[in-house]
């Protein structure tokens, strides 16, 4: 059973393009604001969406989607609200929807119902922030009776740890920038080139790019590394920034018009 | 199935970290696997126990006490005596000692109450190393007096005010900075808790805690004690004294969590009486938490035991039955503390105050010839303002 996931990346490779990722955080600032934001960051253009799923202690996260978190969880937002404005969203759009949500939450919501729910609604990946390679066995088994792609995070510390992490990759990997947690990042000192190859030569899987990818101008340095890029902290702070909702909406649809117009070019 | 991953109390412990950190924790495996062996660290480790610490720290027989609640002889482990005041410095000079083996130049702590903050700076000043301590901004106002010594030590004292302001959310920060400060940077955790190989890290050097008692108790009364108890956030105090008479399993060991208010209300800290099984802080334990696995604010008068969390080898240990673990509220530690200060003399911290007010209520229930130890983790200085704004004296 073919993932969208991986027709999607499938479908850009023949078409020879990058894969645009954009994340915002479920119930930020309401629940019904997360179905018009996705709706509105599909049809500007993001490729793959990535929705996060509010924790009391994202331990992986900086500022500024911590708040997102918390201004989701002040309205006391629950995961199965979640799981059903998602389900809705799906019938109307068509790119992969990945969550990115920590063990906790799944480990509570009881681990074979979280996968079974993931889909039903429609969710085609899973990053798991807190769930290294060791502890992967929590959750291999019910996320491929459910074909839900468990995405690997590969950081720049990982090199020793690549022939064990990659052994049976699903989806693409997802290669973190940089040491520290996710946030706006004004420079890069990661050497990307031979990161991305050291990763290529365990897997032939797509990678993608993210922690601190906030401008244009950082798509345009650093799309010829990888197959995606993945936009998270400066997405939400738009949103943050925003009065109301329609504002919202056309901040982050033109940002993420602004974003794709340099992963294009 | 447990037996095969790394790290693990039974169903409990792992290694539930961030991708980043990986590394990291690998290489502190290793070189604490190495040096834990080696006859040169041990030597320099106790000689900083007896020279600098003033260990061994004495097993008082609390006669007063005894006479008074007419029971069980009551003896006291007094941690409280130890240099900067409390058990923290056993774990915080193993782990200093550790760091610098490992060349690294740069030490960071979370705390609650400021006693690992402090041992943390201290040891950082001793050791000539750079130290930065998370605190939550509301234990800041708490243990303002613990903030202006860490600082007099040369350590740099970072608020964090996210989520509730306490000990957990210093750890969350904590861990967040070390993801981005691995390379140069030592996270020395003050409790039994955290991925592997802390909770045994932090075992072993707080043994000595045990391993003392052991010794002393065989001098004065030729045999061992019937009952052990001690104050549990994370459990460090508690698994040190606890560790070294597992295999004694006619010792009685209880684990005493802060209450709060009340098990019946929401605020409290009482991890395995009041929790579930769940994930935090990069291992799997009891903690507090809703259907979600959002982590519950929780609430403790004493700072060092405000924590949803517990260390996975406390879990274990429940789960086999082979510690008890029950509650006090935050109005019986106070009594307790007022009790000890009065009948004794001794002025113990509010964490220690939990274990002593189950010791008060179990003492005149045990045969006279029974033997009970108390774990006085830490001194009560830092709690003077804490009481007084508990009984609404103004000073």
């Amino acid at each position: 059973m073919l993932n969208r996931i991986d027709e999607k990346f499938n479908e850009l490779k023949l078409k020879n393009r990058k894969a645009l990722i954009t994340y915002l955080a479920a119930g930020d600032p309401d629940i019904e604001a997360t179905s018009v934001l996705v709706k509105e960051m599909v049809s500007r253009g993001a490729d793959i969406v990535e929705i996060g799923i509010p924790y009391s202690d994202p331990v992986a996260e900086g500022p500024v989607i911590q708040r997102a978190h918390s201004r989701a969880l002040s309205k006391k937002i629950k995961i199965s609200d979640i799981m059903g404005i998602v389900k809705t969203v799906r019938k109307s759009v068509n790119v992969p929807i990945i969550y990115l949500v920590y063990f906790n939450c799944i480990l509570q919501y009881g681990v074979d119902k979280f996968f079974n729910d993931l889909n039903i609604t429609g969710v085609d990946g899973i990053i798991i922030p807190d769930l290294p390679f060791e502890e992967r066995w929590e959750v291999d088994e019910f996320a491929a009776r459910h074909n839900v792609h468990v995405i690997t995070l590969v950081s720049p510390t990982s090199e020793n740890r690549l022939s064990k992490m990659l052994k049976n990759p699903k989806g693409f990997i997802y290669c973190i920038t940089s040491l520290g947690v996710t946030g706006m990042r004004n420079e890069f000192n990661t050497d990307f080139e031979h990161f991305i190859k050291t990763v290529k030569k365990y897997t032939s899987l797509p990678t993608a790019l993210g922690f601190g990818i906030s401008a244009p101008e950082h798509i345009r340095r650093l799309k010829d590394f990888s197959d995606g890029l993945i936009v998270g902290s400066a997405v939400v702070k738009k949103i943050e920034d925003s009065k109301n909702l329609n504002e919202a909406l056309e901040k982050v649809g033109a940002f993420v018009s602004d974003l794709k117009g340099a992963l294009d070019t | 199935m447990y037996d095969s991953l790394k790290g693990r109390f039974g169903e409990f412990g792992g290694q539930y970290s961030a991708e980043t950190l990986m590394r990291a924790l690998g290489e502190l495996e290793q070189s604490y696997g190495k040096i834990s062996e080696d006859s040169q660290f041990k030597k320099e480790l106790s000689n900083l126990f007896k020279n600098y610490a003033g260990r061994p720290s004495l097993l008082y027989y609390a006669k007063n006490m005894t006479g008074d609640l007419g029971g069980g002889r009551i003896y006291l482990k007094r941690e409280d005596l130890n240099h900067t005041g409390s058990h923290k410095i056993n774990n915080v000079l193993g782990q200093a000692l550790l760091a610098q083996k490992m060349g690294k130049k740069r030490i960071i702590a979370e705390t609650g109450a400021g006693q690992h903050g402090v041992a943390a700076a201290t040891a950082a000043a001793l050791f000539g190393l750079e130290c930065e301590v998370f605190m939550g901004a509301e234990d800041m106002k708490r243990q303002r007096l613990n903030v202006y010594r860490m600082r007099l030590l040369g350590a740099g004292v970072t608020g964090v005010s996210s989520g509730t302001g306490t000990l957990k959310d210093a750890t969350n920060e904590a861990l967040r900075h070390w993801a981005r400060r691995v390379e140069d940077t030592f996270y020395l955790i003050g409790s039994v808790v955290g991925p592997h190989p802390y909770p045994t890290m932090v075992r072993d050097f707080q043994s000595i805690i045990g391993n003392e008692v052991k010794k002393q108790i065989a001098l004065l009364e030729g045999r061992l004690p019937d009952c052990l108890v001690a104050c549990v956030g994370g459990g460090s105090n508690a698994i040190g004294l606890f560790y070294p008479f597992i295999k004694d399993t006619a010792v009685k060991m209880i684990g005493v969590e802060a209450g709060g208010e009340g098990l019946s209300t929401k605020k409290h800290a009482a991890a395995i009486s009041g929790g579930s099984v769940g994930v935090i802080h990069g291992m799997k334990t009891y903690l507090l938490q809703d259907g979600d696995g959002q982590i519950n604010p929780v609430h403790s008068i004493s700072a060092g035991l405000d924590y949803p969390g517990i260390g996975p080898e406390h879990s274990y240990l429940h789960e086999i039955k082979r510690a008890e673990y029950v509650s006090v509220t935050d109005k019986e530690a106070v009594d307790a503390l007022k009790y000890l200060t009065r009948t004794e003399g001794i002025l113990p911290a509010l964490e220690s105050a939990h274990a002593l007010a189950h010791a008060i209520k179990i003492a005149p229930g045990m045969k006279k010839d029974k033997i009970i130890v108390i774990n006085i983790s830490g001194r009560g200085d830092k709690d003077v303002y804490p009481v007084a704004e508990y009984e609404k004296e103004v000073l």
